[in-house]
């Protein structure tokens, strides 16, 4: 394994302040990157040809590049706002290295003239967000931040802005709305953000992993940065494992690797010995793949390729013995709660695939809500301002496809459960279960 | 997850379009809530000064709404229609704009409620595959009639690594057994920290690589099994 970027020595004490991280070298890259133009920073990055690590993948350079030129007022976005279920990467680094995340934003701000910056982060992280607001008042002491940063005659300030608890607000234009003091609903595109964002002003936005990997980036230069992973994902990841397995947790590893290693070599697999039933590459939102997809490279164009996402590189393990049905069910709550309500796909989609999965449960559903329940997906998808509704509709979908037997055999067990029952009540004891057997075949 | 064999009835929402009231007629004899008069809304000192500081920091005010709630939910331990109408004097907003914003927060509290400490219990995919759910139903338990412990439920807290886990007033702590359940509530009434050999500050990154050799005894903790 080659040194790491992000996860080099993290637990070192102290690294959460100012004079621990400029003796490891920080704060040498905004140095260098200040010493370059405008041009040649940004032509760094799209050298790295580094992606968005917030789920999307978008290449970071080019995002930048969209940006327009001139001199008018244009803002930088970080989104520290994860809520992705199964993600925890951002936590970890804005804990334990928080001025890594401060310097890849002035960097970035840099890079695309931006003189006013944002990082909004989640409300519930309030350690994380009192750790980074104390990082920026620290490195505003020190000239990184603020009026003409180390002589340079950049300006760039930067605020801290904490959330109150809403998953639609990590979507990029909810969260534009959010931070602009309104109900985190998303925003029609186009305009995409890059023209009229916050404030209606161009506007970067960028997800905290992102963001830290950029001083990196400038350290070692762009196509040395490319080296890493493979030639379309190139570069390091975190990953958050978590669910069945021993170890779980964030890794930090080369784009590329199997699926298998990181399952079992890193995380250790299922504590319970048990083989893996199935599991979200990247987040909830990704479609579920099963046990016999283990050997597949973790990277942004394999994990497309096998019909999933990397999303934000959050792995969930399942192993055998746990229900598709609950997992179902946990996931269509979640998004019918999270949902805005603004469009009525995903507002009447996520609400109706939770009823009807509660129906199985309650032996009411039939094999035939399966159908309906697919048909449901998949006029969701692609149907709505944002992807929350498709956050659903993807893994529910996939796990119709592929567990079709399984939630039969549970319609079926719940139905002969209920009718049992019923029957209870109204025939003697004995010749009740005698009528509950399986419906008869014709 | 608990489920009885009988049909039963889908619960409404707690918030959303269907919070109890929503659809209440409106008293149309009443004039609109207009922007309230700042010389007949006293506003305490302390919280005048929060919200002017947070709107400080923005090139427009109204991002400050957020901030400026959390500040009054704090002073009243929820979002009452007192404190929404002392936000949108001092931000200069209608309280119906304020109370918008208010609605839509999982973390702003528009119901009832003493000052209180806040249990988020994470019931998301990853908790409830390792038992969050006999978790909240612990906690639950544990903190029935105590108004001024407030246990919810909560989307991904983002701390899958110690599922199932808890938000304590803003500490993260896990792994929990429902066995901690009354021990939280116990030293949460004694007013001491919540846990503290189980707080996510302790735990070291698990990835090997970080660690370089000898450095500083922070290894990765032990195995689950």
């Amino acid at each position: 394994m080659p040194k790491l970027l992000l996860f080099d020595n993290i637990d070192e004490p102290g690294l959460a302040t100012l004079p621990v991280y400029e003796r490891r070298g920080g704060y040498a890259s905004l140095r260098k990157a200040l010493s370059m133009s405008r041009e040649e920073v940004l032509q760094q990055l799209l050298d790295s040809a580094i992606r968005g690590r917030g789920g999307a993948g978008f290449p970071t350079g080019r995002k930048i590049s969209f940006l327009p030129k001139g001199d008018m007022q244009k803002y930088l976005v970080c989104n520290a706002d994860e809520s992705e279920p199964g993600t925890f990467k951002d936590r970890e680094l804005m804990q334990k290295s928080p001025h890594m995340l401060v310097e890849g934003v002035i960097i970035a701000a840099y890079a695309g003239n931006i003189s006013t910056a944002f990082i909004y982060i989640r409300g519930e992280y309030q350690i994380q967000a009192d750790l980074v607001e104390q990082a920026i008042a620290d490195a505003s002491a020190a000239g990184y931040v603020g009026d003409n940063i180390l002589d340079s005659g950049v300006s760039i300030s930067l605020v801290l802005h904490r959330g109150a608890g809403a998953y639609i607000c990590g979507e990029e234009t909810g969260l534009l709305d959010s931070l602009e003091g309104k109900r985190g609903n998303p925003r029609l595109k186009p305009p995409f953000p890059a023209v009229e964002g916050l404030y209606d002003g161009p506007t970067l936005i960028n997800n905290v992993e992102t963001l830290a990997t950029i001083p990196h980036i400038i350290r070692m230069s762009g196509a040395e940065y490319a080296k890493l992973g493979t030639e379309g994902s190139t570069g390091t990841k975190l990953v958050s494992i978590s669910g069945d397995v021993k170890r779980p947790g964030n890794y930090e590893i080369a784009l590329g690797i199997p699926s298998r290693e990181i399952i079992y070599g890193l995380a250790g697999g299922p504590p319970s010995g048990l083989p893996v039933k199935f599991w979200f590459p990247g987040g909830s939102s990704a479609p579920v793949l099963t046990g016999d997809d283990l050997d597949i490279p973790y990277d942004f164009d394999s994990m497309a390729k096998a019909g999933s996402m990397l999303g934000s590189g959050a792995i969930i393990i399942a192993d055998e013995r746990r229900r598709v049905l609950d997992t179902a069910l946990k996931l269509a709550k979640f998004y019918a709660h999270e949902s805005c309500g603004k469009c009525v796909p995903c507002r009447e989609g996520t609400n109706w695939t939770q009823k009807m999965l509660q129906r199985i449960y309650t032996g009411e559903a039939t094999p035939m809500d399966l159908d309906l329940m697919a048909s449901v997906q998949e006029q969701i998808i692609g149907n709505c301002l944002c992807v929350l509704g498709d956050a659903m509709a993807m893994p529910i979908g996939s796990m119709i496809e592929k567990f079709r037997p399984e939630l039969e055999a549970e319609i079926e067990a719940a139905r002969a459960a209920n009718e049992a029952a019923s029957l209870q009540d109204v025939v003697p004891m004995g010749v009740a279960d005698e009528l509950a057997g399986p419906l008869p075949v014709h | 997850m608990s489920f009885t064999n009988r049909p039963m009835s889908i619960p409404r929402y707690r918030h959303g379009s269907r919070v109890p009231g929503w659809d209440d007629a409106v008293d149309l004899t009443k004039e609109p809530a207009t922007v309230p008069d700042p010389a007949t809304t006293p506003v305490p000192a302390e919280l005048r000064a929060a919200i002017e500081a947070a709107m400080a920091k923005y090139p427009d005010k109204r991002s400050a709404a957020i901030p400026a709630l959390h500040a009054a939910q704090s002073l009243y331990g929820w979002c009452s229609p007192e404190a929404i109408d002392q936000v949108a004097a001092v931000m200069q907003l209608t309280p119906a704009y304020v109370t918008a914003v208010a609605t839509f927060y999982d973390m702003l509290e528009t119901q009832p409620r003493p000052i209180h400490d806040d249990v988020y219990v994470c019931t998301n995919i990853s908790c409830s595959l390792l038992g969050a759910d006999e978790l909240f139903d612990a906690m639950l338990k544990a903190a029935d009639g105590d108004e001024t412990i407030h246990v919810s439920s909560f989307e991904c807290l983002g701390a899958c690594d110690i599922a199932p886990m808890a938000s304590v007033n803003g500490e993260y702590i896990g792994p929990l057994d429902p066995l901690d359940a009354p021990r939280i509530v116990d030293q949460l009434r004694a007013g001491e920290a919540v846990l503290p050999d189980k707080n996510l500050r302790l735990r070291a990154c698990q990835d090997p690589n970080s660690h370089s050799e000898g450095d500083n005894g922070n290894a990765p903790s032990s195995e689950r099994h």
